[in-house]
């Protein structure tokens, strides 16, 4: 029986970029404790090694398909100096000493590129320096190599194993030394992905797949607007249904509210279902039955032809400069409300136990904001909340930070003193949010009378997902309502630039969605900035060009990459040749998640007629990575995410009701409606950007300004109906 | 209730159950086979793809009484090893992200090249047309399809 050493040891901790402590190691070994020889040993909390060899990564950030299953470990057996192909990886349950857990905002490879390498080569150099004093040896004559230390004078080694001991004794060096990127074995290489087995013959276990002893199933009915009160549950037909043990209110905290519900629990899911479908509620939705799509977006125009606030990014005076130009330009855009609608919906099991402890298994982005937001909700403390992460069945910001069906299941767990799996339908999971915010963007730009770019105002309006359930806001401009527009992300050289946002209240929640804002942004200010070069009378990718290029950038700065993505894609995307009659092409660029992401889209007519997506090519440059491939396949989900959120079924909302509510109403692309798509990534030594989003913002702009290329017509609103064009 | 007999992946399953439960419920839950997923329960998107006497079928709307005695495979079933042409190539070609409707992808997919060993591009897509990918994995897919169909198969189905 082996066991951890972990909970003897005072940590050290290195400060993260993300401000959040990182436990690196460990101090010297204090006296009292036993000496654990024959247990594995953990050389930090990253790292363990036990004395046969087998070495024990762990992954800190759960996977949601991004490929953090092995784009952490990798970084940690980088420095290591092993391969990846035997290793055992596992995923870390929210332990501080793991630090920060949570997956989202493309961080996890550029937030722990630095901590994690480093992790892992405080573990080389403590086995090197236990090495050294078994043979009484300076370190400096040692190295490390495919998992063995070696005296390079003697050529004698010592595998990682039988060091295991010894290094865990040793003490952490402060400031390991990292690798340099020629000297990558693993990092910025494709390689395959150790989730991928797993994967293919249904052993990946996901949160709907756990089970434990004595496990009931649940399904809740909920109110048909989101929000509504149960008044009366009538229950008799549901009770009598065979298998059902149990009906009980239910309740979904989500932003300082609660939202009620009923739910039918029995010995398996079909009879949970059977049960939900033979129960009558009667609900009061007064308050909440008014919200529709219609009314919204009419106020949220009324919002964006007024004065916003004005972010401190802006710079100069646009509207002086509107007035005193040769010209001036207005577009107003608008984005649908989208629903996330990952392939796994929102499941977990949850058991709230007699002496008070929580056990959870479950689909999380992130174990830490789980266990402190259960904690929270159930009156208890962080320690007493055990979380098993398992593999998301996708995400793309819905299963992190809000916890609202895990709750849900914990709630219910603790009702009927049972553990107790949840399983949302696929109609819960679209109709009750949360969706990515509806949004409408109002641009405005002068031009001098020789064509040269004076002014320009980007006023965005909508929902603000940090504003729910605060008091707070008067004033305030949401975080990342403004990604991707701000002169920091968006380098054009202009004078006058005004940014500006204005909050658009709104009862039905919204969250974050791949890529955010950015997502919703990108579609009017890349958007705009073609219909800015249209009016100028310039090429859009040249005018982009020539707008950087007046900007004069700093050699490897945001302007110069750029230029430098644009100017790849103008060869890739061959964007001097002339399309034949009907084809259309069209460009759009995006910094987002510290990443840079350019698409070419060509549209032409298929067979009958119709006008489709031909092709989508691509540079990126998201500076140094862990993955060639994963980053490649990360871009490809961006486009295809990216189209059918151009191109598919709105959320649109009808007296508190959405009017979508399966995948027959609310369509994604399917495999006969994918482009041909070819990425280019570029080489970089430059720190770590995102890859999970920044492939995303770009795709619906350059595919509305391809559309305008084939057909003269300027799409402002999503999505956008190809078969009408 | 009723008491039935199940075929799946060549292993005999008594199950007592209400006739009316779908067929996916009973794979993951009464056989512990959770490799098959629940994605809509209204067979719009596919991940609970299974063979029924080799055809697919979509398990979540399908009664189990009407499976009762035929011949179930799963994607446990597809081969013991990851062997099968299919497993392999989409090992090769890195398909899948999340995960999770790669079992439903692979079952269409296998059911496809059982009848149609080298598939075009067109009889790709219509065979998969049926199962969604929200994470985009579409062109590996097809291009995984067009490895295995150009491999020698090694794995029983």
């Amino acid at each position: 029986m082996s066991t951890l050493i972990a909970n003897r040891r005072d940590f050290l901790k290195t400060s993260a970029l993300t401000g959040t402590a990182l436990v690196l190691g460990f101090s010297d070994a204090d006296a009292a404790e036993p000496l654990a020889l024959a247990a594995n040993h953990e050389i930090t909390p990253f790292v363990m090694i036990d004395p046969s060899g087998v070495v024990t990564l762990f992954n800190p950030r759960p996977d949601m398909g991004q490929g953090t299953y092995q784009s952490m470990p990798a970084l940690l057996a980088e420095e290591l100096c092993i391969s990846l192909d035997n290793v055992k990886i596992v995923q870390t349950e929210g332990d501080a000493k793991h630090g920060n857990q949570n997956a989202g905002g493309s961080s996890s490879v550029r937030r722990l590129w630095k901590p994690m390498r480093t992790a892992g080569a405080a573990a080389r150099e403590m086995l090197i320096a236990a090495a050294a004093a078994n043979w009484s040896v300076p370190a400096s004559e040692c190295n490390a190599a495919n998992g063995r230390i070696i005296h390079l004078p003697t050529k004698r080694s010592f595998g990682y194993g039988e060091l295991a001991a010894k290094a865990a004794t040793m003490p952490v060096p402060k400031e390991p030394k990292l690798k340099d990127q020629k000297d990558f074995t693993i990092l910025g290489k494709p390689a395959p992905r150790s989730d991928v087995p797993m994967k293919v013959d249904g052993t990946a276990q996901f949160g709907i797949d756990a089970k434990v002893p004595g496990m009931l199933y649940a399904t809740i009915e909920r109110s048909p607007t989101i929000g509504g009160k149960v008044v009366k549950i009538d229950d008799a037909k549901a009770l009598k249904s065979k298998g059902v043990k149990h009906v009980v209110k239910s309740e979904r905290p989500l932003f300082g509210s609660t939202l009620e519900g009923v739910a039918v629990i029995a010995d398996s899911y079909y009879a949970a279902v059977k049960g939900r479908k033979a129960l009558a509620v009667t609900w009061d939705t007064s308050g909440f039955d008014k919200f529709s799509t219609d009314a919204f977006y009419e106020q949220m125009r009324t919002l964006a032809a007024k004065d916003g606030i004005r972010a401190e990014a802006s710079k100069g005076d646009a509207v002086s400069a509107f007035k005193a130009a040769a010209k001036t330009i207005d577009a107003v855009y608008e984005t649908p409300f989208v629903a996330h609608a990952s392939m796994e919906p929102e499941a977990a099991v949850a058991h709230y136990k007699a002496d008070g402890t929580i056990e959870i298994w479950a689909s999380t982005q992130g174990p830490v904001w789980t266990k402190q937001a259960v904690a929270k909700q159930f009156g208890t403390t962080p320690d007493k909340v055990t979380v098993h992460p398992q593999f998301l069945g996708g995400s793309f910001g819905r299963k992190g930070g809000l916890d609202d069906f895990i709750m849900e299941a914990v709630y219910l767990s603790k009702q009927v003193k049972a553990p107790v799996k949840l399983v949302w339908s696929r109609e819960d999971d679209i109709t009750q949010g949360p969706f990515r915010p509806g949004m409408v963007n109002a641009l405005t730009a002068s031009l001098d009378a020789n064509g040269v770019v004076t002014g320009f105002r980007h006023r965005v309006v909508g929902p603000a997902i940090q504003f729910q359930g605060r008091k707070d806001i008067e004033g305030k401009i949401d975080d990342w309502a403004l990604e991707g527009i701000e002169p920091d992300d968006s380098p054009y050289s202009i004078p006058n630039v005004a940014i500006e946002y204005a909050h658009a209240p709104v009862t039905t929640p919204v969250m974050w969605w791949r890529s955010v804002y950015a997502s919703t942004n990108m579609f009017g200010h890349e958007s705009f900035i073609d219909e800015v070069a249209h009016a100028a009378g310039k090429d859009p990718l040249d005018f982009r060009l020539e707008l950087l290029a007046k900007a004069n950038p700093a050699p490897n700065s945001t302007g110069a990459r750029f230029q430098a993505v644009l100017t790849l894609l103008k060869e890739k995307a061959k964007w001097s040749e002339k399309l034949p009659q009907g084809k259309g092409r069209g460009v759009a660029v995006a910094r987002s998640f510290e990443s840079i992401a350019a698409h070419a889209v060509t549209v032409g007519r298929g067979a009958d007629g119709k006008l489709r997506v031909e092709k989508v090519v691509v540079v990126l440059d998201c500076g140094m990575h862990v993955n060639t491939d994963t980053v490649i396949a990360q871009t490809e989900g961006n486009i295809v995410m990216g189209l059918t959120a151009a191109l598919k079924d709105a959320i649109t909302f009808k007296n508190g009701r959405a009017e979508q509510t399966n995948f027959d109403t609310y369509r994604v692309l399917r495999i006969n409606e994918v482009p041909a798509i070819e990425i280019h990534v570029m080489p970089s030594s430059n720190a770590p950007g995102g890859v999970g989003e920044p492939g995303l913002p770009p795709l619906a702009p350059a595919l509305a300004n391809a559309v305008f290329g084939a057909t003269g017509k300027r799409i402002r609103t999503l999505p956008m109906n190809l078969d009408a064009m | 209730m009723a008491q039935l007999t199940l075929n799946i992946n060549k292993q005999s399953y008594k199950v007592d159950v209400d006739p009316e439960t779908p067929l996916l419920w009973v794979i993951r839950d009464e056989a512990n086979l959770t490799g098959t997923k629940f994605g809509c329960g209204i067979a719009q998107c596919g991940a609970c793809t299974v063979h029924l006497n080799g055809a697919p079928v979509r398990s979540c709307s399908l009664p189990v009484s009407a499976a009762a005695g035929q011949k179930i495979t799963t994607i446990e079933g597809l081969s013991p090893d990851r062997s099968h042409t299919l497993q392999q190539a989409w090992i090769a070609e890195q398909v899948p992200q999340c995960g999770y409707c790669q079992s439903g992808q692979l079952m269409s997919a296998s059911a496809l090249l059982a009848s149609n060993p080298s598939p075009t591009d067109e009889e790709i897509d219509a065979a998969m047309q049926g199962n969604i990918c929200r994470c985009g994995t579409y062109p590996r897919i097809r291009k995984a399809i067009h490895r295995a169909a150009a491999m020698k198969p090694s794995g029983s189905r």
